[in-house]
């Protein structure tokens, strides 16, 4: 047996009248109180509380909602069905935390303090000794290897702190793609770095 | 993590990452396969954990999902 007959929800889902609207309202019940959950487990780090969580959280599960219902084919019965329908859940949170983001004061995107570099890796300031050439031979890498898209995507997310899914919404692309570009990137820097002795050659890549 | 491996695992890339499309394509799969068994989960889909461990987007999904699922 399948988790699809298992589950029953979606030949309740698809059936008729009163059978499909109770489905529609448990199902709802459900997608809020994860989305709920989810605004509460991130939303303070990204500055949102009160009232502007809770309206986040209908929105988030009202969209999952109407995209599980489109999308009820999509399912094959690889999990449990309430399983597959969190994630819609979940992933609407995502998606409007990272609209949220823009909505900051002070947020730059392309604002270009190379001083923070050493910074976002975690660099301790009073050992500049150690990293100062590193970090400067990661700037010059930036600057002489990554194509203008590359290193818009490297200064935001990595110089500027951009989330990556907030960087997505300003550039209209999607999350495969902006990660797909850095990733390249990161390739880029790995083998900047180890022609010029900084780093060692790909210790990550498997053939 | 000091500065230096912070830096090594972020130039760290792998051919077998599965990107984010895949893995949220599969995620509701793979946080079930995590539930019963992390070590497990990660041997039957290494191209969701590597893409997992690299990108912070996804892994905050999956750490929603998979605390969604633990109080659900």
């Amino acid at each position: 047996m399948t988790a699809v007959e298992i589950d029953g929800w979606v030949r309740a889902l698809t059936a008729g009248g009163a059978e499909r609207d109770a489905a529609v309202g448990r199902l709802h019940e459900l997608l809020l109180r994860v989305a709920h959950a989810e605004v509460r487990r991130r939303g303070p780090r990204v500055g949102i509380d009160g009232a502007e969580m809770d309206d986040l959280a209908h929105q988030a599960a009202a969209d999952a909602l109407v995209a599980i219902l489109a999308k009820l084919d999509g399912f094959r019965g690889e999990s449990r069905f309430t399983t597959w329908a969190c994630k819609f859940a979940i992933l609407e949170v995502s998606t409007k935390l990272g609209r949220h983001f823009w909505r900051r004061p002070g947020v730059a995107m392309d604002a270009e303090d190379w001083e923070q570099l050493p910074a976002r890796f975690g660099f301790d300031p009073g050992e500049r000794a150690e990293w100062g050439q590193l970090m400067e031979a990661l700037r010059v890498a930036v600057d002489e290897s990554l194509s203008a898209r590359q290193r818009r995507v490297f200064v935001a997310l990595v110089l500027n702190g951009v989330p990556l899914d907030a960087l997505v919404i300003e550039l209209g692309s999607n999350r495969n793609a902006i990660y797909k570009m850095l990733f390249d990137a990161r390739r880029k820097l790995r083998a900047a770095l180890a022609a010029d002795g900084h780093i060692d050659d790909e210790p990550g890549r498997r053939a | 993590m000091n500065g230096r491996a912070a830096l090594e695992h972020f130039l760290t890339t792998d051919p077998r990452d599965a990107g984010c499309d895949q893995t949220m394509e599969d995620l509701h799969v793979y946080a079930e396969l995590v539930l019963r068994d992390e070590a497990a989960a990660r041997r039957l889909r290494p191209d969701l954990a590597i893409h997992l461990d690299g990108c912070g987007p996804c892994a905050e999904d999956l750490a929603g999902l998979l605390a969604a699922l633990r109080y659900a």
